[in-house]
């Protein structure tokens, strides 16, 4: 559990990217804070692992108040991936997902074999092992930036829009990877960006940010589609050009199939028996 | 040739002399320059201060530098320490702008990953910037050596027994074939101390070696930072 206490970041340059920002991040779930930039929304993420001070106000994971620990402890024991990996370039890809064991004592051999072990967990092939980064593809590279985030097994993973950089195709895949990871292993994830469609796909709860920090809207994605707090919730997510509502059509010709259409009548899709691909917490 | 193969022994010695004159001044400029870049990297002031610093040092000619070393060091003039010392201080000049670019070179977003990652402070330096920073680093110590090579001879003038002294005597004596030879020398050196610097750029460097040229576009994401080692322009750069 992470939770927010009155927290303002104010940057020397005088602007305030948080303002008074109370919020509890629940364990073992997938929090996705979403907004356009300069929302704050990063803030508040780096805020947890200390990357950034808050001016005012307390982050507490299970209780402890961040402040009181060592920062560089505090880092390797919370998973961090970011934009573009932030994977070290002189580094091959297993020394790379060893880092953090490495820099905690664990022996050379040990973290190496771990670190395997994790690359077959991210569903990246173990000849990759020995490349240098610059050898992998963008999403490649995100696996690796994956791995090497859970190599010392943290309880927070916290993702910087980490499938930012990566075509779309790409980032779909990833995103159903990490669907995948998280069934399994049921990290608390914080998880920023400010793709709305991508909030929707990975999280149990998605918050959504104004200027400043300001919590927009906050709940479960059908919760916010269902019903939008306000104008400004109802036009990020595009529910307001009904572009959200969708609706079944039949037509002449198609032998039976069923049509999804949005509200403008553009088709989405067509209607498949039987049960939507598992996620995390859905039930069938 | 008569005159070369009846003074094989006395170039050989001179060789090496000159070849030990150079390595420590090599060497020194680079372990120096590192502190020096990483201090002009703190801030504004203290980055002008080592690169102009560094230029003005560069600027000092050698023999009133030769006079005054004594005065400074407890070294007596004749002293081929007095040379060794020169030499550092213009390795330093040109090597410290060099060690700032290589430093500042490092991709602000590997660093703060780094960082967010459980590096602590010293840990990020040498694990992470000073590795990274190796390819410019590298392009810097290359001028160094040729440079240094280069600027050994002029220690004849205060009896240091180097190639200079082929360029000094051939000119005194009129042997032309005796100024030939140091010239020849000098480049071969500076060639293979060259060939030596990039040879433990790659056993160093691993990561960096048989980097896709730029237009190719091999590799599927580029580098953060593109560093390609130029030759001889680290300095300038």
């Amino acid at each position: 559990m992470i939770e927010f206490r009155s927290v303002t970041k104010q940057f020397p340059d005088g602007t305030t990217a948080v303002q008074d920002f109370s919020f509890v991040l629940p364990s073992h779930q997938t929090t996705v804070l979403v907004g356009s930039s300069g929302c704050g929304k990063t803030t508040i993420l780096r805020m947890i692992n200390r990357m950034v001070e808050p001016t005012s106000g307390q982050v507490l994971i299970d209780d402890v108040d961040v402040a009181g620990q060592d920062k560089v402890k505090l880092r390797r024991s919370i998973g961090y991936v970011l934009q573009a990996a932030g994977l070290l370039p002189h580094r091959k890809v297993v020394d790379n997902v060893a880092t953090v064991p490495m820099l905690n004592g664990v022996a050379k051999a040990e973290a190496r074999a771990a670190a395997l072990e994790l690359l077959d967990l991210v569903g990246l092939d173990r000849s990759l092992a020995e490349r240098y980064p610059r050898q992998l593809s963008g999403g490649q590279q995100q696996r690796v930036g994956v791995a090497r985030a859970l190599a010392s097994d943290p309880n927070i993973l916290l993702m910087d829009e980490p499938f930012g950089a990566v075509d779309p195709i790409v980032r779909a895949d990833l995103q159903v990877e990490l669907n995948r990871l998280q069934r399994e292993l049921g990290k608390t994830i914080i998880f920023v960006t400010h793709d709305i469609e991508e909030a929707f796909t990975l999280a149990d709860q998605v918050i959504i940010f104004k200027k400043g920090g300001v919590i927009a809207q906050a709940g479960t994605p059908a919760q916010i589609l269902a019903d939008p707090a306000d104008d400004f919730v109802a036009s990020f997510i595009g529910a307001d050009k009904g572009r959200r509502d969708l609706f079944l059509q039949q037509r002449e010709g198609d032998r039976g199939l069923t049509l999804v259409v949005d509200g403008d009548g553009r088709p989405v899709g067509v209607l498949e028996p039987g049960n939507a691909p598992s996620r995390p917490g859905a039930t069938a | 040739m008569s005159w070369t193969l009846s003074n094989l022994d006395r170039i050989g010695e001179l060789t090496l002399n000159h070849v030990r004159l150079s390595i420590i001044p090599i060497i020194a400029s680079f372990v120096l320059s590192i502190p020096l870049g990483w201090l002009a990297n703190r801030n504004a002031v203290l980055r002008s201060i080592v690169i102009t610093g560094g230029s003005l040092l560069f600027t000092i000619p050698s023999l009133p530098l030769f006079v005054i070393l004594p005065l400074i060091i407890p070294t007596r003039v004749l002293d081929e320490t007095n040379l060794v010392v020169a030499l550092s201080i213009y390795g330093v000049a040109i090597m410290a702008r060099s060690a700032a670019d290589a430093l500042a070179s490092v991709a602000a977003p590997t660093l703060d990953a780094s960082t967010a990652i459980g590096f602590s402070p010293a840990a990020r330096f040498f694990r992470v910037e000073l590795p990274l920073a190796g390819p410019v680093l590298l392009a810097g110590i290359r001028v160094v050596s040729v440079s240094t090579i280069a600027l050994v001879s002029v220690g004849v003038i205060i009896g240091s027994a180097n190639l200079g002294y082929l360029f000094q005597n051939g000119k005194q004596r009129g042997i032309l074939e005796e100024v030939v030879v140091g010239i020849l020398i000098s480049l071969i050196l500076a060639l293979v101390f060259d060939l030596i610097i990039v040879g433990i750029g790659r056993l160093a460097l691993p990561w960096n070696r048989d980097k896709p040229l730029r237009r190719r576009a091999l590799a599927p994401t580029p580098l953060p930072h593109d560093s390609e080692a130029p030759v001889l322009t680290g300095a300038s750069r």
